[in-house]
């Protein structure tokens, strides 16, 4: 194993479990279970629990924290209320992606909570202890104390109603949390994910997510692993930092414009994202569909039918629920208007597709 | 602990051969397909492909990952499993029965380079 690498609170149950181990973000993370179909259908039809502990919290106070947080984050936080998370990116002044993270606004006035990529932690707290100069605020990395489970699936607020006698589960609204109590600690709620199923996220302390994840193993939750998150956040059309958002790739590049509020004063990348917009990008994010069986995987040329490559693949899979060959790929912008025809080269075989809606799994968000 | 069937010869790549005369019949053993997980499409070459000893002729995939096949002799392939290609979980069932291609081996001197069930056994944990 790679020296140095890193442990979530729940490691030792996913040994238990007999997991597949495999480092991701510098942590030893597990990657499947029972193996990845079982596990993703797991969470499109009943419910599944993951360890998402690796992810980092910071949080973010003091007076300036709401102006702070518009000058680095390119969502409008001052639409949020009290209780409510917000989706957004930190991008870099020429627009490529510093990360995407979620901002949820506390209850007490000016505490944010930012919710960040593992593989990022560190990256982004630089970021944003270099760009707080001139505001009052205090960020907070907390990453280390606390520990975060997902709970995806039709059946999951069943499950914390049921197994966790999370009772108010039901009261709480998409995109939005609840505060609570686990053995004392803080217990956050919230109503997120990355599956396109309904779920809860929740984080505590150490201790109490081990306690969690234990009475929802006993309870028969399966339990998931990076391999089927995958899966699941690819169908439901999400990006995942590093494939489909980069330092190279900004939100006008993967289609996600909609989360840069260019109505606001000003936020860091925001003249990179408005020129973007009016003049358009080189290359898009666009789906792919082929029509057969093979799986189009990272890395592999997009083509024309003369053979000139006009694209890679970011993100592709024989998708389980739809049993599609699909992709994400980073094409040139000529070439990502939905319907038109482009090849995969897999192998030593060219596969014919169209581009296609990269929403490509209908999700089922409780609103 | 994965199954290793005796009788069969091997390669360090995984693949096992059964032989049939001067037709050497190719799968891949059972510890290749417990590494893969559940197995969803094998790509496999045209019957008349040609194949050397040593190069890929095809590929595994699984929901995570794709490996190469690489076939363990050379020669003219003769028959492609096609029963595969709507079933491919069938190598997940029974490594040793689903075969994937038949060869007919242009050198069965090459055989001698594989490896028998025993020094397999030495490679495939």
């Amino acid at each position: 194993m790679e020296e140095n690498i890193k442990l979530t609170c729940l490691h030792d149950r996913h040994v238990a479990l007999g997991a597949k181990m495999s480092p991701f973000a510098g942590f030893d993370m597990p990657i499947q279970y029972s193996g990845i179909t079982e596990e993703h259908i797991a969470v499109r039809t009943k419910v599944g629990v993951f360890d998402v502990s690796h992810m980092g919290e910071v949080f973010i106070s003091g007076p300036d924290a709401e102006k702070y947080i518009n000058h680095i984050f390119t969502n409008d936080i001052r639409t949020s209320k009290p209780g409510q998370a917000l989706y957004g990116m930190m991008l870099y002044p020429d627009g490529g992606t510093v990360d995407d993270l979620i901002v949820y606004r506390e209850f007490e006035p000016d505490h944010f909570l930012a919710v960040v990529n593992a593989s990022n932690i560190e990256k982004d707290v630089d970021w944003m202890l270099k760009n707080a100069k001139g505001f009052d605020v205090k960020i907070d990395n907390q990453s280390e104390k606390w520990g975060q489970v997902a709970i995806q699936g039709p059946e999951a607020e069943k499950t914390l109603a049921q197994v966790l006698k999370l009772t108010n589960a039901p009261e709480i609204g998409f995109y939005k949390y609840a505060e609570g109590k686990w053995n004392g600690a803080r217990l956050i709620i919230s109503r997120t994910g990355y599956t396109g199923e309904d779920g809860f996220e929740l984080y505590t302390d150490i201790k109490g997510t081990q306690d969690i994840w234990d009475r929802l193993i006993k309870a028969g939750v399966t339990p998931c692993g990076l391999g089927c998150r995958d899966t699941l956040r690819f169908e439901a059309g999400l990006p995942l930092y590093g494939d489909e958002l980069s330092p190279e790739i900004s939100p006008v590049v993967a289609g996600l414009s909609m989360f840069c509020k260019l109505d606001k004063d000003e936020f860091i990348g925001k003249e990179a994202i408005a020129a973007q917009k009016a003049d358009g990008t080189p290359k898009k994010i666009v789906g792919i569909e082929i029509f057969d069986r093979a799986i189009p995987r990272a890395g592999y040329p997009v083509e024309l039918e003369d053979g000139t490559e006009v694209g890679v693949v970011t993100t592709g899979y024989h998708s389980i629920s739809l049993d599609r060959s699909i992709c994400f790929a980073l094409v040139d912008k000529a070439y990502s208007a939905l319907g038109t025809k482009l090849n995969i080269r897999i192998r030593k075989k060219v596969f014919p597709g169209e581009v296609i809606k990269k929403r490509f799994y209908q999700t089922n968000y409780k609103k | 602990m994965s199954k290793i069937a005796e009788g069969l010869l091997y390669s360090e790549s995984h693949e096992w051969v059964k032989v049939e005369g001067n037709i050497a019949v190719i799968g891949v053993s059972d510890f290749a397909q417990a590494e893969m997980g559940d197995i969803t499409y094998v790509d496999m070459p045209d019957e008349g492909d040609e194949v050397e000893k040593g190069e890929d002729f095809g590929a595994l995939e699984s929901v995570k990952a794709s490996s190469e096949l690489y076939s363990p002799v050379s020669g003219k392939v003769v028959e492609v499993n096609s029963e595969l290609e709507d079933a491919p979980e069938l190598i997940n069932e029974d490594a040793y029965a689903a075969w994937i291609i038949k060869v007919e081996m242009s050198d069965e001197a090459e055989l001698e380079d594989l490896l028998d069930a025993k020094a397999y056994a030495e490679i495939a944990k």
